[in-house]
C-alpha cells in the first residue's frame, strides 16, 4: 500500500502539463473551439500519435503502452485543467473503457490497434435523446436482418462524435432468444449511418447525434445479457471524473489568483474572510476529489488484473467518484463565478467555460442523483426492511 | 501508486484480528463497543495496559520504546482491525497519538527514555494543556506562565494559570502544557512546551458537564505546580513550533481508526433506516448515499496523507482534512435524527441517558469546534495552503 504517485507517474504529469501549457492554453482553446471539428486536428494528431497518449492504457500487443488507469487519469486531469476539447477523453477514456471489457476478437483488436497509434478515434454511444444513463435510455437496437445483424435507432450525446471514425455503442439485443445490452462497433462511414453535430451550451467540446437506419456493417463485440457494457461504463465514469478533477482545480487556481490581485476597499479581496473561507471550502472539495479520483483509478487497475475480486469495489468507487466530482466541479465553478464578480459572468472570461463544462460533464454518464441512487442500492437500502 | 496489501500484510491483519477478538470475547468483553469517552474508565485503563503488554499500543514506534517498528501499511491495518473489532476508544490516545510522537520527534534522549515506555505500556496517561478561557481559537494568546526556581533536586518550572476543555484530565498522570516562560512576551514568541505531572498539590481538575450530559473535559488550574527544568520539549521560549508539530500528529494513523468509528455510526443509521422504513424515502436515500461517498473519500484522503513521508509538518491535503470530516460528521448527526424521527428525542433511561444516534447528534456539534473550529480551519487553509493574506490582529 502506497497511495502516492511514483516518480515515473510524476514525470508523466510534468511532461503533460508542460506540453499543454504551451500548446493548449486559453487563447488556443478559444480559437480551436470555433473550428468545425471543435478542436485542432493537428494538435490532436501530435498528442495522440507523436506523444503516444492515445495508446497509454492499451495493451502492448495492440500497440499501446500497457500502462494503467492511474497514468490515464493523470493525462485526463492535465487536459481537464485546460478544458482541452479534442477526443482524448471520448476515445482513450470512454470508448476504450468499453472496448477493453469486450473479449479479444479480430474486430476489437483491429480497432484498438488504430486507436493506439492515433490513426483513428472512437466515440461512445450509450444513450438516446433523454441523455439519461441506464438501459432504458438506450435507443439503438440490434436485430437479425436478412444478411446478418443490423443496427437501427439513434444515439445522442455522443462526445466528440462529429470526428469519430468508429462508434462504440450499446444496443438492445433484440435477436431471437437474446436480451440485455449488446456492445457493437460501427464505422462512421457505414452505409445507413448519419452523424449530426449538436450545438451545445458547453462551448468547449461538441456532441453528436447518430441515426442508424438498418446499418449492416456492424461488428458485434459482446452479445446482450452480460456485464461488459455496465462494467465498461463504470471504468468510463472514473476517466470522466479524472478530467473533471483537473478542470475544477484549474478554475480554483484561477479564482485564488484573482483573489490575490483584485483590490477593493484598499485591500486585496483575498484578505476578506468571506472570500477566504469560500476558497478554503473549494479547496476541501478539490483535495477530496483528488483522493477519490486516484483511488478509483487504482481500483480500475486492480479490477483489470483480477475482475472477479475487483468488480464489487469498482461498482462502488465508480459511482461515488462520479457523484463527488460532478457536484464538486459544479460547486467550485459556480463559486468561481461568484468570487470573480461581474467579470466572472462575461463571455470573455474563462469562468463561464468551466461552469458550462461542469454542467455538461455532470449529466454525462449519469447525474449525481442517479449515482447516489446506485450507491443506495449497493448499500442494501432496498433489502426487505426488518420488523421494528 | 498501489492500494492493495501484500499477502504478508494480510497475514498481519489476521494476527491483529485474532488477538483483538480473543481479548474482546474474553477478558474485556464488558467494554466492547463503548461510545462515550469516559464510561467505565477504570476498565479501559486496564485495557490500555493489556494493549501495552502485548505490544499493540504504539506499533509504529521503535522497539526500544515499546513499539514494533511497524510499517505504515501495518499501522493502517491495525487501526482498521482495532475499530472493526469493536474495541473501545483509546483513553490513552493523548499520550500515544500526541505526547508520544511529539517527544519522539522534538524531545531529547533523556525525555524519550523517561516518558515513552510508560506511555507505550499504559502506565502513564496524558492530557493536553492548550486552550485557556482567553486562548481558544487564538491559541497564541495563552496566559499561563512558568518561571524557573531552585527546587530541592535542582531547578524547576513553577506554573501558574488555567487551562480549559482539557479532555481526560481526570485520569491523566501528565499534561503537556503550552505556557509563557518569557515575561512580557506576546504571541507565539516566548512560549514553552512543558511536561507537567498532574498528581501534585498545585494542580486542580474540575470537570465540565457538556451538552451530551457527559463530563469528558475539564478545567485545570495550575497554582504553583512544579516540574523539572529539563522537562521542557525544545528550547525554552521556542515551544510554539513544538505545539504546532503536535497538531500535525493529529492527522496520523489514528484518523483511520476514527473513520472506522464513523463507518460503524453510518451503518447504525442505515440499519435504523431499514428498520423504520425511512430507507424508502428518496431524499433519505440520497443523503445516506452522500454520507457514504464522503466517508469513503475520507479513507482515501487519509491513506494519501499517510503515504507522504513528512513528519511534524502538514501537507495541503492534511490541512483540509479536519474541515472535511468535521463537517461530514455534523451532517451525519443530522441525518441520524431525521432517520430516527421523534423517538430519538426521548431519553432511554434514568438520568440523561441517550441512545447512540441521538448521542451522536449532540456530540457532533462539538466536531466543528474542538481541535480548531471550522472557521479557524478555513483561515488555516486559506492562509497556509492558498497563500492568502493573514488575518490582521486587533491587539498588536
Amino acid at each position: 500500500m502506497h497511495f502516492a504517485l511514483t516518480e515515473e507517474q510524476e514525470a508523466i504529469r510534468e511532461a503533460a502539463r508542460d506540453f499543454l501549457s504551451k500548446r493548449a492554453d486559453s487563447a488556443r482553446l478559444r480559437k480551436d473551439m470555433l473550428l468545425p471539428e471543435g478542436h485542432d486536428p493537428a494538435l490532436w494528431k501530435e498528442i495522440s500519435g507523436e506523444l503516444g497518449w492515445a495508446g497509454i492504457s492499451l495493451p502492448e500487443d495492440v500497440g499501446g503502452s500497457g500502462l494503467g488507469m492511474v497514468e490515464t487519469a493523470i493525462l485526463l486531469e492535465e487536459q481537464g485543467r485546460c478544458l482541452y476539447g479534442g477526443p482524448f477523453l471520448a476515445s482513450a477514456g470512454l470508448a476504450t473503457a468499453l472496448l477493453l471489457e469486450a473479449p479479444a476478437s479480430e474486430a476489437r483488436d483491429a480497432i484498438l490497434a488504430r486507436l493506439a497509434v492515433g490513426e483513428a478515434t472512437a466515440a461512445l454511444a450509450v444513450t438516446g435523446d433523454s441523455g439519461r444513463p441506464g438501459g432504458d435510455a438506450v435507443a439503438l437496437e440490434l436485430v437479425e436482418g436478412p444478411a446478418g445483424v443490423q443496427l437501427r435507432g439513434h444515439a445522442a450525446f455522443v462526445l466528440n462524435g462529429n470526428v469519430a471514425d468508429t462508434f462504440i455503442a450499446a444496443a438492445h439485443d433484440r435477436r431471437p432468444g437474446r436480451d440485455g445490452l449488446a456492445m457493437v462497433a460501427v464505422a462512421a462511414g457505414a452505409s445507413g449511418l448519419a452523424v449530426k453535430t449538436l450545438a451545445a451550451m458547453d462551448l468547449t467540446r461538441p456532441y453528436a447525434r447518430i441515426e442508424c437506419s438498418n446499418v449492416q456493417a456492424v461488428d458485434l463485440l459482446v452479445d446482450g445479457g452480460g456485464v461488459a457494457v455496465a462494467r465498461g461504463l463504470q471504468v468510463a465514469q472514473v476517466a470522466l471524473a479524472a478530467e473533471q478533477l483537473g478542470a475544477m482545480q484549474a478554475v480554483m487556481d484561477l479564482t485564488t489568483e484573482y483573489a490575490r490581485q483584485r483590490v477593493q476597499f484598499g485591500r486585496v479581496i483575498g484578505s476578506f474572510q468571506a472570500i477566504k473561507h469560500r476558497l478554503a471550502d473549494m479547496m476541501v472539495i478539490c483535495e477530496a476529489a483528488r483522493s477519490a479520483v486516484y483511488y478509483a483509478a487504482c481500483v480500475v487497475d486492480e479490477y483489470r488484473s483480477d475482475p472477479a475480486t475487483g468488480a464489487a469495489e469498482l461498482a462502488e468507487a465508480a459511482a461515488l467518484v462520479k457523484v463527488y466530482c460532478s457536484s464538486g466541479f459544479h460547486d467550485v465553478a459556480g463559486n468561481a463565478i461568484q468570487l470573480h464578480g461581474g467579470i466572472g459572468f462575461t463571455w470573455e472570461y474563462d469562468t463561464q467555460l468551466f461552469f458550462k463544462r461542469a454542467r455538461a460533464t455532470s449529466n454525462l454518464l449519469g447525474s449525481p442523483q442517479y449515482h447516489r441512487e446506485v450507491i443506495a442500492e449497493l448499500l442494501g437500502l432496498d433489502a426487505a426492511t426488518e420488523a421494528p | 501508486m498501489k492500494i492493495r496489501f501484500t499477502p504478508e500484510e494480510e497475514a498481519f491483519r489476521a494476527e491483529c484480528a485474532a488477538w483483538l477478538q480473543a481479548q474482546l470475547n474474553g477478558p474485556f468483553a464488558d467494554i466492547r463497543g463503548i461510545v462515550s469517552q469516559t464510561f467505565r474508565a477504570e476498565r479501559r485503563l486496564e485495557w490500555e495496559r493489556a494493549l501495552g503488554s502485548a505490544r499493540w499500543s504504539v506499533i509504529g514506534w521503535p522497539e526500544e520504546f515499546g513499539g514494533r517498528n511497524a510499517t505504515l501499511a501495518q499501522q493502517v491495518i491495525f487501526a482498521e482491525e482495532y475499530a472493526r473489532s469493536g474495541a473501545p476508544g483509546r483513553v490513552g490516545h493523548l499520550g500515544t497519538e500526541l505526547a508520544g510522537p511529539t517527544i519522539l520527534h522534538f524531545g531529547n534522549d533523556m525525555q524519550r527514555e523517561r516518558f515513552l515506555l510508560p506511555i507505550a505500556r499504559g502506565e502513564e496517561f496524558w492530557c493536553q494543556g492548550y486552550s485557556e478561557p482567553n486562548a481558544g481559537s487564538d491559541l497564541s494568546n495563552v496566559r499561563t506562565r512558568a518561571r524557573l526556581e531552585q527546587g530541592p533536586d535542582g531547578p524547576e518550572w513553577v506554573i501558574e494559570g488555567q487551562k480549559i476543555w482539557t479532555s481526560l484530565a481526570q485520569f491523566a498522570d501528565w499534561c503537556f502544557v503550552v505556557c509563557r516562560t518569557e515575561q512580557g512576551s506576546k504571541g507565539p514568541a516566548g512560549i514553552s512546551y512543558l511536561l507537567v505531572p498532574m498528581k501534585q498539590k498545585g494542580v486542580t481538575v474540575k470537570p465540565i458537564r457538556q451538552m451530551t450530559g457527559d463530563a469528558e473535559f475539564n478545567e485545570v488550574f495550575f497554582d504553583g505546580a512544579r516540574t523539572r527544568a529539563e522537562y521542557c520539549v525544545g528550547k525554552p521560549g521556542e515551544g510554539w513550533k513544538v505545539a504546532m508539530g503536535t497538531l500535525a500528529f493529529e492527522r496520523g494513523v489514528s484518523t483511520l481508526a476514527q473513520q472506522m468509528t464513523f463507518r460503524n455510526e453510518l451503518e447504525q443509521v442505515i440499519a435504523a433506516a431499514r428498520s423504520n422504513g425511512a430507507a424508502a424515502d428518496p431524499l433519505i436515500r440520497q443523503r445516506i448515499a452522500e454520507a457514504w461517498t464522503g466517508l469513503r473519500i475520507m479513507r482515501y484522503s487519509a491513506l494519501r496523507m499517510l503515504s507522504r513521508t513528512t513528519t511534524g509538518t502538514m501537507a495541503p491535503e492534511a490541512m483540509t482534512y479536519k474541515l472535511h470530516w468535521a463537517t461530514w460528521r455534523k451532517k451525519l448527526g443530522e441525518l441520524a435524527m431525521d432517520v430516527v424521527g421523534a423517538p430519538g428525542e426521548l431519553c432511554t433511561g434514568e438520568g440523561y441517558e441517550l441512545a447512540d444516534l441521538p448521542y451522536l447528534y449532540l456530540f457532533s456539534r462539538a466536531d466543528t469546534i474542538y481541535g480548531g473550529t471550522n472557521q479557524i480551519q478555513r483561515n488555516i487553509v486559506a492562509e497556509r495552503a492558498l497563500g492568502l493574506p493573514k488575518e490582521p490582529r486587533g491587539d498588536r
